[in-house]
């Protein structure tokens, strides 16, 4: 009996070892190297209590007529505010939307009660998550541009943020 | 009743039980295993160069096939992306590998879009577009998503299966690549479908 509780305990101790390695590896599975920009990034913009930072944006691909927007907004006050949209010279419109991956499928909805930004918390807009979707742009986004996006909140009103333009890739906005 | 045959009896047990649990174990994966469901279709579409396209662009080599549009602001760019890393990784060795960008969205992707977009990736990727009841079917028959979704507007984006399908040399599905695998596993499905 001695041994067959020593295999079940090495077998249990071999199932943890490959669990192990398998976590290890889902850690290295960020991005490439994310385009770091952090001199030419723009400061944070302060709009009553909301602030914006880390804006950017993605160069765009040929023929692609779309452009993704990111940024983080951080809200101090007591009360949420909500990011309804926005406009810009650089696009037709500009929508708040969402991807989320549906088992295999990929899902894109246009949020069209705008995004909230929780009271005393804060929204993320990353690739892959929630976005900014410029629509239509005027002309291609080249990397190292800015493109200015005046951004509406329900409560803040209108801030004008810029958003750098990144590598076709970027993974967001460096800061060392 | 003696120890002797206790411990007797207790180890023809357990010896049973393991082999019942091997022979479940067996059979399970027998009836789990993907049964060979019909996949694929002939087509008649245009390559991103403008010349006609069947379904032998997808034989005697082996075959990445991804489905996706040009509007695609994160799933294709990210995915076609790796995939030029991929190639790139593989060298000499991926040299018969043949990949294809089929768009889902052809009403918008041109034959001169789709070669301007996948131009910005690598060489080694061609795209696909055409009829869409000629993409329609090939869609369906590879049992991918793909569903128009109105914005404001008029406009419209597209939901869509955003995994990369790797067929061997006879144009069977042998494993798929999903959005975000990790690095490594795919190359790893990629020399093993490579090796055939």
């Amino acid at each position: 009996m001695k041994i067959l509780f020593r295999i079940t305990a090495l077998v249990f101790f071999a199932a943890s070892l490959s669990f192990a390695a398998q976590a290890h590896d889902h850690s290295k599975m960020g991005q490439g190297d994310p385009a770091a920009m952090s001199e030419e990034m723009m400061e944070p913009v302060e709009a009553g209590d909301l602030t914006l930072s880390d804006a950017f944006t993605r160069a765009t691909l040929p023929g692609a007529k779309v452009g993704g927007g990111y940024l983080k907004i951080a809200n101090s006050a007591s009360e949420p505010d909500r990011l309804i949209g926005g406009t810009t010279a650089a696009a037709e419109r500009v929508e708040v939307h969402e991807m989320k991956m549906d088992g295999n499928v990929m899902q894109m909805r246009q949020l069209k009660d705008g995004l909230e930004i929780p009271a005393g918390g804060s929204a993320e807009l990353t690739p892959g998550g929630l976005h900014l979707m410029l629509m239509n742009i005027t002309k291609p986004f080249k990397e190292g541009d800015m493109i200015p996006v005046t951004l509406e909140f329900a409560k803040a009103g209108k801030v004008e943020v810029q958003f750098m333009v990144g590598a076709a890739n970027a993974a967001g906005m460096e800061h060392n | 009743m003696n120890i002797r045959l206790l411990r007797y009896g207790l180890w023809a047990g357990i010896a049973a039980l393991s082999i019942f649990l091997v022979l479940t174990y067996i059979s399970g994966r027998q009836t789990t295993a993907p049964r060979a469901v019909e996949l694929g279709t002939s087509f008649n579409l245009i390559d991103q160069n403008g010349n006609p396209i069947t379904e032998a662009a997808f034989k005697g080599h082996p075959t990445a096939l991804f489905f996706g549009f040009t509007h695609c602001p994160e799933v294709c760019p990210t995915t076609l992306f790796e995939m030029a890393d991929w190639l790139n990784k593989l060298g000499d060795e991926g040299r018969d590998l043949r990949v294809f960008f089929v768009s889902v969205d052809p009403e918008r992707d041109t034959p001169e879009v789709m070669k301007g977009y996948t131009a910005a990736f690598t060489d080694r990727i061609t795209g696909i577009t055409g009829k869409p009841e000629e993409i329609d079917k090939l869609v369906k028959s590879w049992r991918i998503y793909a569903k128009k979704v109105p914005t404001e507007n008029g406009d419209y984006t597209m939901d869509h299966t955003a995994s990369v399908m790797l067929l061997d040399r006879d144009s069977r599905l042998k494993s798929t690549i999903d959005y975000k695998e990790n690095s490594d596993v795919a190359l790893k499905k990629l020399k093993l479908l490579i090796a055939g």
